[in-house]
This record gives structure tokens, sequence and C-alpha cells, in this order.
């Protein structure tokens, strides 16, 4: 089998596994798995600009609270069906994120990440002052009655699931084949050697700009998409902390591997879920455990098997 | 704490068993009681408390109220002759955290009732998550999203009044003694834009104004700056600030007028869980606050109210019995308690055995309208309205005395605070 | 408040936090320049300051004076300890990598603030500043006779607060002092320069690195003893410090040490004046704004060069 046949066949059984876990975990394990697959979206939103493309962002929250107020907005004040929102919330991103890819690939290593941040915090802000939409930091319900796609209720746990993991599905087939393709080839050429890059040829800033702006849609689409499935809409999503997570799950899981943001959100959620019902200071067991990945797996959970024994693994 | 109410039911079960074995009537008879009922173990009641995060001043003492009340209904038979276990969770003062503990009650714990939520933005958070899987949902929040309708049938307030019906009642006495002409400051969030607009609504009624709201956005640290945009005509500063900033900003607006200024009134979360007697707050001599229960010991306290401050540990002062530095959050906690007063009301109304049994359970909270004063609510007799599923009781204004103690002025009437229902949760479907 | 005066409190009150600021983001200045890594947990040193020097003040409870002169010295010899331990057992077994700097300082982060949590606990704490006089200050009017001076409603400013600033000013001076005329700041800058080059020529690298992290947390703990009888220690006090003194330090120039105090104090009386324009939260986008858009057209900062 070639590389690209190998890599098929691994993304197409994790799929068919997290179809089949939905028939034998408990309710409460299958609700978190929803959670989980909807914010491993944004983690792959974030691995494509960090992990392959080599743009470290402190400011994705404002993507994925693009998404998520584009939809609920649309649908509070907008009065709009949900499918529709949803479309006003990834059109939403998409303007945010051409006009932010813009602006702040005018800079690079470490002031990039610090005007991603600020345009971020701004974000934030903009959403607390225009409290009479958005209801600043208390944020707003989706009523059940709204959350309706296609016929099917999405608030109903089953359905629930089933959404999460086609849109998980077809973002993660999406970027396997992407990454395999000449644009995410030259992406990780830009990564690797950006002066190289441009010698070859390469339109670097045309290539990072596309990468802002794909990143920021599918993070926005993670938005919209919790938004829509868990019904609520809150500052709290367009905080520093939210901007944080994504890098924190990247990196943990492995930048640069298609597996790696869902195995490190995976990984997360239940360290903290598990780590709760042995202490209050489950927050020390996180730190903790950080550290020591970091001492002693530095390339992520999937970055390390692939390092140290399945070279292929994409 | 869940750890130290484990251990005092498995005590109380030790008990128990040694007192079988005696073969004496070692055992108290509410504890035989509970014994012939505990053939269906007990009931759970999941806390969703802010041990962490900005809400964690409260978190603390809403804990120790919470765990106090619970010993006391286990002391008297528990509920409908089960003991009640309270299982405690922390959701970090996160709304997506918030949603995933009500989903741990709901499937892994699997809590009868989920109670506890105080942030608004958490409720928010979790209110959802709770209509889906048919989990009361009982908050102490003082917000206005309940009464407001923006929640969902399984929603309920019956421990604390709401911040339109508190600012409604405050407002008549405040504009007779303080002033007519008020400048306003609130944090930027929805909580505080609800007192502006409830409040400047208030106050047109009364025949006065609000000049100038002043709305300082949550990550403010310093306050001084914004001090120059009072009006020179004020006659009261009207300030109600959350958060771990608020020793700043009371602080702050002292030195700016030099005990010259307009005269003050805030809401006691702008020092809750704060010592009043605070270097630098000595310019708050004279101003008044509201409370929803009184910090400090009043002459005049009832029975009700002494046994509540002893059963919750905390002394003349409003502080920790055990660390007088420790001051709680008494304007707001009494609300756990008569929340686990008004679970039991609902839940022996109603038979409650099972979960299948919750839409009763819920009817019978609805059909709720008064609670009388009582060891089972020590703050004050209050009206249920089983349609908005909120509650309506007395509220306090005090003084701050020269040696910095808050000694109460006024208490409002109940029809103070009562306004037109915005919702009907009766009418959505169980 | 008129115009003028209301001005004039808001660059005062400006320069208060420009001071504070100065000194936390000379911390995070000099660990960057030297060390070439983002150390996220720089805020939670900040916090550690604090609240060390609440519980020195509470334990000594002499004059409150007493407290504070205590707290000033020990709190930031215990920070620094502490910090130089960390660069010891973590960041220098991971080679200072940038990024796994990054996913270890977080986990720092979270480490310290819940130890703070689990032992100083959620209420934010006071201490008494060691005096604290109001000085109602003057502003001129045109009158019929002349220039004339009253003193407007609440223009005013306390002792303590210029103390700050004046104390920022003389903790600065011995920074750029140590940095220049020491061979600890000799060192230091050449390491900073070539560390390969620094080490052949007998340089105990790995050292002063830890020396250096302790120097940069320790500043950060100082700006926090200093604005303690201002604010109150609180737990979750050090994320606000730590986005400003990022903001800071890139704005001047990455590691310039001159840069970053021109940054701080411009970032500082900004934050007031804009303040003077605008309502407050408005005041806080237009100054987040401003910052971004000065680093969009002028990416290497206000005092580096052009990038070559």
């Amino acid at each position: 089998m070639t590389r690209e046949q190998k890599s098929l066949w691994l993304h197409a059984a994790v799929v068919l596994v997290l179809g089949a876990l939905y028939f034998v975990l408990p309710e409460y394990h299958a609700g978190n798995l929803a959670r989980i697959m909807v914010l491993a979206v944004y983690a792959m939103g974030y691995n494509l600009l960090f992990g392959y493309t080599g743009l470290l962002s402190l400011g994705h929250a404002m993507f994925f609270a693009a998404g998520m107020y584009g939809f609920g907005l649309a649908v509070n004040h907008g009065g709009l069906p949900a499918g529709a929102a949803v479309l006003i919330g990834i059109a939403a991103t998409l303007v945010v994120s051409v006009v932010v890819g813009f602006l702040a690939l005018r800079t690079r290593d470490v002031a990039f990440m610090i005007v991603m941040l600020m345009f971020a915090q701004t974000g934030y802000l903009i959403i607390l002052y225009f409290g009479e939409f958005t209801r600043g930091d208390e944020g707003f319900v989706v009523q059940q009655a709204q959350r309706g796609l296609f016929g099917f209720d999405l608030s109903a746990q089953g359905i629930r699931y089933w959404a999460a993991l086609i849109l998980f599905s077809a973002c993660l087939l999406g970027i396997a084949k992407g990454v395999n393709s000449r644009f995410g080839k030259a992406l990780v050429a830009v990564r690797e050697n950006e002066e190289r890059a441009r010698m070859l040829g390469y339109d670097t800033h045309r290539l990072k700009f596309l990468a802002v702006v794909l990143s920021g849609v599918l993070s926005g689409a993670a938005g919209a998409a919790y938004g829509l499935l868990f019904g609520y809409i809150g500052s709290t999503f367009a905080t520093v902390q939210y901007s944080i997570f994504p890098l924190l799950w990247v990196l943990l899981g492995g930048a640069g591997t298609t597996l790696g943001p869902f195995v490190g959100v995976l990984f997360m959620f239940y360290l903290i879920d598990l780590s709760s019902f042995l202490t209050d200071a489950y927050m020390f067991i996180a730190g903790i455990a950080l550290l020591l990945l970091t001492m002693f797996a530095p390339k992520g959970i999937v970055g390390q098997i692939r390092a140290s024994r399945v070279p292929w693994l994409p | 704490m869940p750890k130290n109410n484990t251990r005092l039911l498995t005590r109380r079960q030790t008990l128990k068993s040694i007192g079988a074995a005696a073969g004496a009537g070692l055992v108290m008879p509410s504890i035989a009681r509970m014994a012939h009922a505990s053939t269906q173990g007990p009931i759970r009641l999941g806390f969703e408390v802010h041990r962490t995060g900005i809400g964690s001043s409260y978190g603390r003492w809403y804990e120790r109220v919470g765990t106090a009340a619970a010993k006391r209904i286990n002391a008297m038979g528990g509920i409908n002759g089960r003991e009640v276990e309270i299982i405690a969770e922390d959701d970090g003062t996160d709304p997506r955290r918030g949603a995933e503990v009500v989903e741990r009650f709901a499937s892994l714990h699997e809590c009868d009732a989920v109670f506890g939520t105080l942030f608004s933005h958490v409720v928010f958070g979790a209110a959802p998550r709770a209509g889906e899987l048919k989990m009361p949902y009982f908050v102490i929040s003082e917000g206005y999203h309940v009464a407001g309708g923006l929640l969902n049938r399984y929603s309920f307030q019956p421990g604390i009044t709401d911040v339109r019906a508190q600012v409604k009642a405050m407002a008549p006495y405040v504009s007779q003694n303080l002033g007519k002409k008020v400048t306003m400051f609130i944090p930027d969030f929805a909580f505080g834009h609800d007192h502006r607009d409830f409040f400047s609504e208030a106050i047109k009624n009364q025949g006065g104004e609000v000049l100038e709201v002043i709305a300082i956005p949550p990550t403010e640290t310093s306050f001084t700056r914004y001090f120059p945009r009072i009006p020179r005509d004020t006659e009261m500063i009207y300030h109600v600030m959350v958060g771990p900033a608020v020793l700043t900003f009371v602080r702050e607006l002292g030195e700016f007028f030099g005990g010259r200024g307009p005269a003050l009134f805030g809401y006691i979360d702008s020092l809750e869980a704060v010592d009043t007697a605070s270097p630098g707050l000595e310019f708050l001599e004279g101003s008044h606050f509201w409370e929803g229960m009184p910090r400090f010991m009043q002459p005049d306290a009832d029975a009700h109210e002494k046994m509540y401050r002893e059963a919750v540990g905390i002394d003349e002062n409003g502080a920790s019995v055990d660390d007088p530095r420790d001051i709680s959050t008494a304007g707001h906690m009494f609300g756990v308690w008569e929340t686990l007063s008004v679970i039991k009301m609902g839940m022996e109304m109603s038979g409650y055995q099972t979960r299948a049994d919750t839409g009763s359970f819920i009817e019978a909270v609805e059909s709720l309208t008064k609670f009388p004063l009582s060891d089972d609510f020590p703050q004050g007799e209050k009206i249920f309205n089983g349609k908005t599923h909120q509650v309506f009781g007395h509220q306090n204004i005090s003084l701050v005395e020269p040696d910095g103690k808050l000694k109460r002025v006024h208490r409002t009437s109940i029809e103070d605070t009562l306004y037109e229902n915005d919702v009907d949760y009766t009418t959505q479907s169980l | 408040m008129e115009f003028g005066p209301h001005l004039l409190l808001a660059s005062l009150e400006g320069a208060v936090s420009a001071a504070v600021l100065a000194l936390t983001a000379m911390g995070l200045s000099i660990v960057f320049g030297v060390m070439r890594i983002v150390n996220v947990a720089h805020g939670e040193f900040f916090m550690l300051g604090a609240v060390l020097a609440w519980w020195i003040a509470s334990m000594i409870g002499a004059h409150p004076a007493v407290g504070f002169v205590v707290a000033i010295v020990i709190a930031p010899l215990a920070v620094g300890v502490i910090a130089a331990v960390a660069d010891k057992v973590i960041l220098q077994r991971i080679g200072y990598d940038p990024e796994r700097t990054i996913v270890a300082t977080i986990g720092l982060l979270y480490i310290l603030q819940q130890a703070a949590l689990m032992t100083f606990g959620p209420d934010a704490r006071p201490v008494t500043p060691p005096f604290n006089q109001r000085i109602d200050l003057p502003w001129f009017e045109f009158t019929k006779n002349g220039l004339g001076l009253f003193w407007p409603w609440g223009l005013s400013i306390t002792s303590y607060k210029l103390f700050v600033v004046l104390a920022a000013i003389l903790i600065l001076t011995g920074v750029w002092l140590l940095m220049t005329r020491t061979r600890f700041g000799l060192i230091m800058r050449a390491t900073q320069q070539d560390r390969e080059m620094s080490q052949a020529f007998g340089v105990p690298v790995d050292n002063v690195f830890a020396y250096v992290f302790g120097l940069g947390a320790a500043l950060a703990a100082i700006g926090a003893v200093l604005v303690v009888p201002v604010q109150q220690a609180h737990y979750l006090m050090g994320h606000d410090p730590l986005l400003l003194s990022f903001i800071v330090v890139i704005i001047g120039g990455l590691g310039s040490l001159p840069g970053t105090v021109i940054a701080a104090v411009l970032i500082g009386m900004s934050d007031g004046i804009i303040s003077v324009f605008f309502s407050p939260t408005l005041a806080k986008i237009v100054a987040t704004m401003a910052v971004a858009m000065v680093l969009v057209f002028r990416p290497q900062g206000l005092v580096g060069k052009a990038a070559s």
C-alpha cells in the first residue's frame, strides 16, 4: 500500500470507530464525544495554520466566536432558520479572517502572535460593548425550537452525535486529502523554510493568506456548530482562554498531524474530567500533565508515535 | 464539602450499624426512619459550585451553606424518608464547563436535581443542557434570566429575589433619602445592563433621573480616571461592581471625593466577601448598601436567623467562626439554604421517588405560592410565582456605621418587588 | 470635570500604571532578550509577588511600613528563587525550545494559579500602604484678575501613588546599571548576542539563564509588591499584567530595554488619556486596536531596527 492509501484507510477507520462507539458508549461519554468532535474541528482549523504553515496565532477565539455569534445573532435577531444562520456564521468568519489575514500578515513571528491576540481582544470587547444585542458576558440561549436542521432536532442526544460526526469526518477527510495536495505541500514548504519556498517560485504571502482564511473559516464553522448543537452563545468563547486552548490541544496531540488535534482535545478533556473525580485541584493535575508531556513527548502524542514507531502516520 | 458530607454520612451509617448490633435504642428515631427507606438509596442532589474562576469567593460560601442545609435536612429525616446526598462539582465559573457538569450530574451521578449556580453566564451556558436532559435546575443567581423567560421549564430561582425586583424595591427609599439625580457605576456586563435599565425606569417613576451611566469593562483594574465623568450635580452614586477589583473601585472612589462627594448607594455585591473595615474604606461611613440578608447580626434578629447563622458558621460580623478575616457572602448565600428547603417541599408534595417523578416534582414546585418565615426560610417570608419560576422577598437597606458595621435602616415590603409576568413556563411541555 | 483637569488626572493615573507596567514588562523583556523564550507564566510571578506581600505584611502585623519594607525585599527574592528553580528543573530540560517552552510555561501557570487558590484562597486581599496622604492638586484659570489657581473637584493623587512612580524609576535605573556597568550585565549581554560564542569563552550559560529567569520574575514581583497597596492581591490577577507586558515588549522592539520603558510609558499613559475621550469599554477597544495597528504598520516595534 502506498502512503496515501494507508492514510485513507486509517482515517476511514477512525470515522467508522467513532460511529460504532455511539452504540457502545454510555450516554454520558457519547455526549462528551460529540462535544470533543466539534472542538476537534476547531483544533484542526488551528492546526492548519500552526501545524502545517508554521504561524503561531493567539487569536483564534475571534474566528470561533465570529462563527458562533454570526449564527446565534442571525437566529435570535434575524429570525433565520438554523441552516441559513450557520452559513451566515461561516460568512462572518470569512470576512473577519480576510480582513485580519490582510493586516496581520504584515507581521511575523512573535509580532504576528501578538497582533492576532490584540485583534481577538478587540473582538471580545466589541461583543461586550454591543451588549444590547449580544447580552454581553451572559450571552444567550438558542432555544430548542430554533435548532432544527433539515427537519432534525439537533438538541436530541443521538442526532447531535451524528451531526458532530458528519462535520468532524468531513473536515478530517478534507484535511487528510488537502495536506497531500500541491497546496498542502506548499504550506509545509512555507513552514520549513519560507525563504527557500519563495526562491522556488511560490507566492508565500498568498499561501499564508489562504492558510489564515481557511483556518479561520474552519474555526468559525466549529463555532457555529457549537452554538447550533449546544444552544449557548457566550463571550467566554471569545476570551484569550479559548485562543490558548487550540494551541494546547494541537501541541499535545501533535502539530502537523491529521489526527493530532482530535487526540489532543480528547486527552485534555478526559484529563480534566477524570481528575475532577480525584481532586478539586484538577488544574494542578492538568498543569503537571502539560509539563510532563512537553518534557517527555515534545512532538505531541501522535507526533511521538510517528517519530518512534509509525513513520507513515499522516 | 462533599467529602466531609460523605464522611459524615458514613459515620452516621456506622453509628446505625452499631446501634443495630447493640439492639438498643441508641439511634435517633429520624435515623431509624431513614434506615427503613434507604433501600432505594439517597436522594442525590448535584451542586454546581464555582470553586475556581472569578466566582470562587462566592462558591466557597455557597458550598458551606449547602453542606449545612443538607446536614440539617438529614438530621430531620431527609426527604421522603431518604437521606440527601450532595454531590458537589466545580464548574470553574465557565459556561462550557457548567454545561458539562450538568451532563455529569445527569448521566454519570444520576442526580435527582441540580442546584447552586450563581454567575449568570454559567446559568445561560448550563440551563439549555439541563432542559434537554429534563433535569430540574435551581439557580441562586439573582439574575433576571429565569423570570425574564430566557431559560426553560426546568429552571427555577426559588431562593433569591431577582435583580429587577430588587432594583424596583430599592428605588423609593433611595430616591427619597439619598437623592434623585443619580450617576450609576456598573460592570459592562449583561448583569450591569439589567441594573441600568431597571433602575433608570424605577427612579423615573419616583420623579428622579439617571444623569450618567458609567459602564466599566470587566478587565479593568484601576478606576480613578473614570470618576471625572461623574456630573457635578449628581446627588447619589449608585454602584454595583463584581469581581476581584471591587475593593480597588470602592477605595479609589473614596480617595477621589475625599469625603466630600455625593451620597453613595451600593449593592453589597461591590463588597461581598470583603471586610468593610479594610484599610482605605473609612470613607464608606454613612453610605448605604443593599443586602439580601444582613451580614452583621442585627439587634432585632429573630430565632430563625440566629439558628441559620450558627448552622452555616458565621459570627456576629458575618465572618467565618474559624477565621475572622474570612468574610462571608451573607448578602446572597442564604439563597442556597432556602433553595434546598424548596426542593424538599416540592419533593415531599409530589411524593418524589425516582427520576420518573420529575414531571410531578416540577409541577409541585410550580404550585407553591408562599414561603413563611421559618427555619426553612430564615431570610423572611416570600411569595413564589409558579409561572415565572421566581421568588420575591423582603430587601434590606443598610447603613455603614462609624465602626464599619452595617446596620439595617430599611426593609422593603414584598409588594414593592412585584412586577408583571414576562413569561409563563407552565405552558411549555415537560 | 472640565477637560484640562480631567486630562491631568488621567495622565497621573496613567503614570502610575506605566510605572508598574515598566517594571513587569522589563522582566519579560530581559528574559526574552537573553533567553529568546516567551514566558507565559510571567503574570503568575507577578501574582505570586502580590500574594506573598499580603502574606508577609499580615504575618508581621506591626506598623504597615515595616511589613511593606520586609515584603518588598523578601517577596521578589522568593519569587526569583522559585523561577530559577523552575528554569533549572523544567526549561533547561527542554532545551528552551520556543514552542515547548510555551506549553511548559502554560503548565506552570496552571500550577501556580491553583497553588495560590488552595493556599491563599479566592478572595481579594488588601495590603495597607506604608503612607497614604491625599494630595489635592490645583488647576489654573483665566479670570478678570489674570491667571488664577483653583482646586477642582476630585483632582488629586495620593502620596503613595507618587512613591510608586519614583520607586519604579529608581529600580529601573538600578537594572540599567546592572546591565551596563557590572560583570553580570556583561555576561548577560554577551549571552544575548551569541550564545555559542559565550559558551566557548567559558560563560556558564545554563547558570546565567537561571539567574536571568529569576531576575525577570523578581522584577514582576517588585511591580506587584508596589501595586498591591493600591490594588489588592488576588489569585487571578496575573492575567492582565501578562497581556500588557507582552504588548509592551513587542511594541518596544524585542529585547530592547530602552524600547521597553518607552513603550510602557506610552501604553500606560495612552490607556489613561484615551479614557478621557471615550466611554470606558470603547476606550479599551480603541486602545487595543491602536496597539494592533502600530504593530501592523511598524512590525519591528518602535525602537527596533527594520528587519534586514
